[in-house]
């Protein structure tokens, strides 16, 4: 089904939707604000679960009519958060037939090259270290636009 | 005091605060982000800073005050907190977070306790700092000057 991908791609009057994962208060309002200055809509989630419910990947939404999934654009996430770790998000995410194409990007405050190739070897679209700057996402920006 | 006065002495501290490590660049940044859509943006992030911190604090306190320490759980307080200060540009904050993780590592906790002590004075010199900035801030604004932007 070609459902999900004509929605994936930007027009460039359109906003793109990111859905923005931390289990830190602080890093979530940082993300949020960081996302709206580049033009994004952004929902945030504060731990693997409330992501994957929110994408209609979770335990009990196999018949559901949730199609929220298909209206984001980018998923961003940190790498360390308690339950679901960034990186189990991603291999959720991959697994799925209808997100897996969605780009996945993860962040990091610790550096850790085995960490980094982990990551990239699941999928993930970018690894990024915390905190985000301003030029940081302002590149992801322009490579949504250029993703599709 | 006059609104130039003011201004000039918030420039002043503003840059002492840089100068002597207590914020770093990171803090430019969440200025950088405030804009006429959020005015109070620096404000709110800092004082979601600070409950956090309190809280991750308390919760290390008594975590250090257990008679069998869990270590891994205060190892991801300091953790968070790292994340946190690092967040704001609260540098010296974050610094203390680095020994304080490699004492958890070694599991000790008489060193873990000097490293608490450590962390909580150099947060409570913070909050300080920052408090101040933000009355020269609403000095300024309350003798109708605008706040000036530094670096």
């Amino acid at each position: 089904m070609d459902f999900y991908s004509s929605s994936s791609t930007i027009s460039s009057h359109e906003e793109p939707h990111v859905l923005a994962v931390d289990d830190n208060l602080i890093d979530r309002k940082l993300v949020e604000k960081l996302l709206k200055k580049s033009s994004c809509k952004v929902t945030t989630a504060e731990n693997g679960l409330r992501a994957l419910e929110y994408l209609g990947l979770g335990a009990d939404q196999e018949h559901s009519t949730n199609n929220n999934g298909s209206k984001v654009n980018m998923i961003i996430t940190d790498y360390c958060m308690p339950g679901m770790s960034g990186y189990e998000l991603l291999k959720k995410i991959k697994e799925s037939s209808i997100l897996k194409d969605v780009p996945v990007v993860i962040v990091s405050s610790e550096n850790i090259p085995t960490r980094i190739d982990q990551c990239m070897e699941e999928g993930a679209q970018m690894f990024m270290l915390k905190p985000l700057k301003h030029s940081d996402v302002k590149r992801l920006r322009c490579q949504l636009m250029q993703y599709q | 005091m006059e609104v130039g006065q003011l201004q000039r002495s918030f420039v002043e501290y503003m840059a002492s605060l840089f100068r002597e490590g207590f914020l770093d660049a990171q803090f430019s940044q969440l200025q950088q982000l405030q804009d006429d859509s959020n005015p109070d943006f620096v404000v709110e992030v800092v004082s979601l800073f600070f409950e956090d911190s309190e809280r991750l604090l308390n919760d290390l306190t008594m975590a250090l005050d257990q008679p069998n320490v869990d270590f891994k759980q205060v190892d991801a307080h300091v953790h968070q907190l790292k994340g946190s200060s690092s967040s704001v540009g609260a540098q010296r904050v974050k610094n203390c977070c680095v020994p304080f993780r490699n004492c958890c590592e070694e599991q000790n906790t008489e060193t873990c306790l000097r490293c608490l002590q450590q962390i909580k004075q150099e947060y409570l010199l913070v909050k300080n700092k920052l408090q101040t900035l933000f009355e020269l801030e609403q000095q300024i604004v309350a003798a109708g000057g605008a706040i000036p932007m530094v670096q």
